[in-house]
């Protein structure tokens, strides 16, 4: 089955890391990164731009209206996304568990639909 | 043999063989769903000709064999219908075959044990694992279910059905975790057996103060779990937990249901087999070097109370010690109650009563009743009358259970007597 492994995290004390910091972490998701697409479980993954650039689109009596920022003020955005396929969900878990960003922010593990035949 | 005789005897077997023929049907059907419909066709199968074909040899391996051939039955008729996937009947047919005859406890076994960390995955809250608990492992009825958690059958039904498709929406494995992760999950296990073990030994709302099917049913549950992972720290901490607690059911509530404290519990119906086996389930747990199990550690509570001939001969200290030890691993505002009530019994009321007042000073148990009836008693003991009279009406607000209402209500009325004053209203 594939899942979507959502990375969420508070932007704001992820910017405040410093430059070590980042740069550590950034090379920690290479590895992990890598080490899922051996193991062959990466689909897909890409880091997100910040909030900042987000714009919400919905339509309203017929009316398109589109709004600054991301649907919901939460305390953690969605930042970055793995696309995997596992046996189960104990696979997927554990993945998302080596998720450098579990370690700060938190991975919604959603099982995805298979394509509609 | 009379007819009624005969249907309460296969009723027996269902009751016994349930858990083990709808595990082993989920493993070899792969769904809940199909698995469920496939006993209940073998159980109707079984009640139609074990009365006239007398009853098979080996009735577990008959319900099994014809549940997954009724399942097959159900398969093919589907695919009639909707010409569907053909892989599934093939999958179902060639898994079927070969373990079958394999019918040993350790099969079986496996099936249970894959049962349990399936209903209790960390991937329900833990109101869906014990209701998925209590019906596809225990067999309890949707109903009775429902009853456990005083709803209605009908949300009950629906809470399982979608349970029971998350199971399959995400991808949740019917399998027992690798060792590595074993630990970690069993732990969840070991709180839903007592999350259901506690419903029923101390109710939380309704007339009752013990709900006793509950309360077997955990210890059943703890019994599988002791006999499926053996020589396990914490399976066998809380069985001995349930076993101490439960030995004492019959002298906790008077025959008008109303409750009876420790320190007047009439000892001589206390269960002296489940004391027995409890007691040395405490000690075999707490002999397993580098794990102390919380709950083995209640249990050496209990087991120095059931030791003890009454309240006054009983260790005090020692029973605060434990509870110092239990606040390391667990320090919740329960247990710290507990700690205190115990400090009491060494070093008398007003030390006990300023740890409380320490604890409601840091919140978040302002609404616990049990907190408030403490404080009440100490109170009452240091001759702090008004102040007792308030806490138990506190405590009478707080608490959901008709039984300790009466009690709160009678301590009141005591309290009236002592000082004289004018009948509480409302």
């Amino acid at each position: 089955m594939n899942y979507l492994l959502l990375i969420y995290a508070n932007e704001a004390e992820l910017m405040g890391l410093g430059e070590t910091a980042l740069q550590k972490v950034t090379g920690e998701y290479m590895d992990f990164t890598k080490s899922i697409v051996q193991a062959g479980n990466f689909k897909a993954g890409d880091r997100l731009k910040p909030v900042s650039s987000a714009s919400t689109v919905r339509i309203r009596n017929g009316k398109t209206a589109i709004t600054d920022g991301p649907f919901a003020e939460t305390r953690e955005q969605l930042g970055g996304y793995y696309l995997i396929e596992a046996k189960d969900l104990d696979e997927a878990t554990a993945i998302a568990a080596r998720i450098p960003g579990a370690r700060f922010g938190s991975i919604e593990v959603r099982p995805v639909w298979p394509p509609m035949t | 043999m009379s007819e009624g005789a005969a249907a309460q005897a296969i009723e027996e077997i269902f009751r016994r063989e349930a858990g083990r023929v709808l595990a082993t049907l989920i493993r070899l059907l792969g769904d809940f769903d199909l698995a469920e419909e496939a006993q209940q066709d073998a159980f109707a199968a079984a009640l139609e000709q074990w009365p006239s074909h007398g009853k098979p040899d080996n009735p577990r391996a008959w319900l099994i064999s014809t549940g997954r051939n009724k399942a097959i039955d159900r398969i093919r008729r589907d695919i009639l219908f909707r010409t569907k996937i053909s892989g599934e009947i093939g999958a179902a047919e060639s898994s079927v075959d070969t373990t079958l005859d394999a019918a040993d406890e350790e099969v079986f076994g496996d099936d249970r044990l894959r049962l349990i960390f399936t209903c209790c995955h960390p991937a329900f809250n833990q109101e869906a694992q014990i209701a998925l608990t209590l019906r596809e492992v225990c067999g309890l009825s949707t109903q009775a279910v429902a009853r456990a958690f005083l709803t209605s059958e009908e949300t009950m039904a629906q809470r399982l059905v979608r349970a029971k498709k998350k199971i399959r929406d995400a991808g949740i494995p019917y399998e027992t975790p690798e060792p590595a992760v074993l630990q970690q999950r069993i732990e969840g296990v070991l709180a839903v057996v007592y999350g259901v073990f506690t419903e029923g030994y101390a109710a939380t709302v309704g007339t009752q103060l013990i709900d006793v099917e509950l309360c077997e049913e955990a210890i059943r549950l703890g019994r599988l779990l002791d006999t499926l992972l053996p020589d396990h720290a914490g399976v066998m901490g809380l069985l001995a937990l349930m076993l101490l607690h439960d030995a004492r059911r019959a002298s906790r509530t008077s025959d008008s249901g109303d409750v009876v404290l420790l320190e007047n519990q009439d000892r001589s119906q206390w269960n002296r087999d489940e004391i027995s086996e409890g007691l040395l389930l405490v000690d075999r747990s707490l002999s397993i070097r580098g794990h102390v199990s919380s709950y083995a550690v209640q249990a050496a509570i209990s087991a120095l109370h059931v030791r003890a001939e009454d309240s006054s001969t009983t260790d005090w200290p020692q029973i605060v010690g434990l509870y110092e030890v239990l606040l390391r691993l667990q320090p919740t505002p329960v247990i710290e109650l507990n700690h205190a009530v115990a400090v009491s019994m060494v070093d008398g009321p007003a030390r006990a009563l300023d740890l409380i007042d320490s604890l409601a000073a840091r919140g978040r148990v302002t609404q616990y009743h049990l907190l408030h009836a403490a404080r009440g008693r100490l109170l009452q003991k240091l001759g702090r009358v008004n102040e007792a009279r308030e806490a138990y009406r506190a405590a009478l607000s707080t608490t959901m259970l008709e039984p300790e209402r009466r009690f709160l209500v009678a301590r009141i009325a005591a309290l009236q007597g002592i000082c004289g004053a004018p009948p509480v209203s409302g």
